[in-house]
């Protein structure tokens, strides 16, 4: 696997090479596919590693390339303050109930955006302390950025529940 | 008789004690509040008058930002950038757009990117008005917001002598903008920005050593640096902790690194500081805007889009008379560029912190995936973190300063 110049693929090579299944830097921005079942360990490294340094976890999101297997691609964007680097790091998760393994014992910005990611495209997030849905209410049936959901599809609208 | 008065004391007694001190109130305020520039609920779990337990519930106004995105063409989301942060559409539009940019691998001109720059930080000063000018309405205080008011009135004509509206304005498309600025603008806007600085000074004057609005923003709010790097807090929040973070710094796009400007930071990060740092960008903001007007006027008129034939329109003489540039007009018009297949993410500094946009394209007229890194939804996540065991009162400065805005929160 390449590096592509970019020393934070660099040390995460070389620190875990077999957790990384694939590596990109295509427009400038450096890319990793994790194994899904080790992303925890992934983002630790990434946070405790003085190379690294990666104190941000600035945004986790989904893409959803219905009829691929696995289905769901988790996409987690780092950001070092220190090194004034960005990483992205990706976890193909797929299933019937796709899950994957919460950050937010590490990164206390992943609660919401976890919470988003799992009422908008249905990944579940084990170790969530409440993963609850953020943008919609609970009463509201599927996920709305699934790729088969259709956008016409109404639904009910019901009132706030405390 | 003596005795069982004395019981009934000692219960009376019980209870007293149980009904202060014991038992924790829970309060519900909004979705719409009066003192909440912005619809969101607060579930406050209350120990007498503070805080002890904080829920805060947005979406009320989710609408599918990225739904709608991909059911369009690249062209037709730009609109939706601009009813993301409605106090500064155009830096949605021009982070959008850089975003599409990017994936395309296209340059733009020069005088486009100055253009860009001006109107951004026009948006910025209008934004930081309205941020400041209602956290002191929502202390009671009508004048200051009036100033604040007047002054935005004044940044918002002059992006409708650039593009045409006030509030949702558009002027940013992907390869350019809409057009150039009118002969008259370079007058209209130092004209403007005089007055503007009057209208802070008097600002200044009203509030920034005023007894009670120092008293209740100094201290109240607070965040630490680590804990704002935690929560991936970023713009003028994480900047009042004391970390000179700013997009514009750090990886300079358009050509902010060319222009002379200062970060402002603060030192313990409450919102006192958060409000310091506010005013002191907008005199930044300022700067900037005189530096882009003395670089166009030094540039002169000329095209201000891409001659990129993917994004842009073949001259209408041609269009009227050739067979090709018909077809290319008609394929322009219908479904805009085909976006090479890839992924990326671009950050650009919003007024609120950081705001990105993560595009995944498969290489057809419709973005496959536009996902938006909203500032203002990831900076409220700590708000129940800067406010526990704080009174309650204290949850409307801090809120106002946190300047969440709905429609980007919420998408």
């Amino acid at each position: 696997m390449e590096d592509h110049g970019s020393p934070a693929l660099a040390r995460l090579l070389e620190a875990l090479p077999d957790a990384v299944q694939e590596t990109h830097a295509r427009l400038g921005d450096a890319t990793a596919r994790v194994d899904p079942t080790r992303i925890v360990e992934v983002a630790r490294l990434l946070r405790d590693d003085p190379k690294l340094d990666f104190q941000m976890l600035s945004d986790v999101t989904c893409v959803d390339y219905l009829g691929e297997t696995p289905r769901f691609e988790v996409v987690y964007h780092f950001y070092s303050v220190e090194h004034n680097q960005r990483l992205r790091i990706k976890a193909r998760v797929g299933g019937e109930q796709p899950e994957i393994a919460s950050l937010t014992s590490l990164y206390a910005s992943a609660n919401w955006m976890e919470r988003e990611v799992w009422d908008l495209y249905g990944v579940r997030f084990t170790d969530h302390p409440d993963l609850r849905r953020i943008l919609l209410y609970e009463a509201f049936e599927g996920h709305p950025l699934r790729k088969d959901y259709p956008k016409e599809r109404r639904q009910p609208l019901v009132g706030p529940r405390n | 008789m003596a005795e069982a008065r004395d019981r009934s004391e000692e219960v009376l007694a019980e209870d007293f004690e149980r009904d202060l001190h014991v038992e924790r109130q829970i309060l519900n305020m909004g979705p719409s509040h009066p003192a909440t520039h912005g619809t969101v609920k607060f579930l406050i779990e209350l120990d007498g008058e503070n805080i002890a337990a904080l829920d805060i519930q947005v979406g009320y106004l989710h609408r599918g930002f990225e739904k709608e995105c991909e059911s369009g063409t690249w062209y037709q989301a730009i609109p939706y950038t601009d009813r993301l942060n409605y106090n500064s559409a155009i830096l949605a539009n021009i982070g959008y757009c850089l975003a599409v940019e990017k994936l395309l691998e296209l340059e733009t001109p020069e005088r486009c990117q100055w253009l860009r720059v001006l109107a951004g930080e026009l948006s910025r000063i209008g934004d930081h008005l309205t941020r400041c000018g209602a956290a002191c309405l929502e202390l009671q205080a009508m004048t200051p917001f009036l100033y604040g008011i007047e002054a935005r009135e004044l940044t918002w004509d002059l992006l409708e002598s650039l593009c045409g509206a006030r509030v949702t304005s558009n002027y940013v498309r992907i390869g350019g903008v809409k057009h150039g600025m009118p002969d008259a603008f370079p007058e209209l806007c130092r004209g403007a920005m005089a007055r503007i600085r009057a209208l802070l000074r008097d600002f200044d004057d009203v509030v920034t050593s005023n007894r009670i609005f120092v008293d209740r923003l100094k201290g109240t709010g607070l965040i630490s640096q680590e804990d704002c790097l935690r929560y991936a807090v970023t713009g003028p929040i994480l900047r009042s902790a004391g970390v000179p973070l700013d997009v514009r710094k750090a990886e300079p796009y358009l050509v902010y690194d060319e222009i002379d400007f200062d970060v402002p930071i603060g030192e313990v990060g409450d919102n006192y500081d958060r409000y310091l740092v506010c005013v002191e960008e907008m005199q930044q903001s300022l700067r900037i805007v005189e530096q882009c007007l003395a670089q166009l006027e030094k540039l002169g008129p000329g095209p201000v889009d891409t001659l990129d034939p993917r994004v842009r329109w073949p001259a209408k003489g041609r269009v009227f008379n050739r067979m090709e540039e018909l077809i290319q007009q008609f394929k322009s018009v219908t479904e805009g560029p085909r976006v090479p297949a890839g992924e990326g993410y671009l950050a650009i500094e919003s007024a609120n912190g950081e705001l990105g946009f993560y595009l995944v394209s498969d290489g057809s007229a419709v973005p496959y995936k536009v996902r938006c890194r909203p500032p203002s939804f990831i900076n409220l996540a700590p708000m129940s973190l800067m406010l526990r065991g704080a009174f309650l009162a204290d949850l409307i400065p801090t809120f106002d300063l946190i300047n969440m805005i709905g429609g980007e929160c919420d998408r």
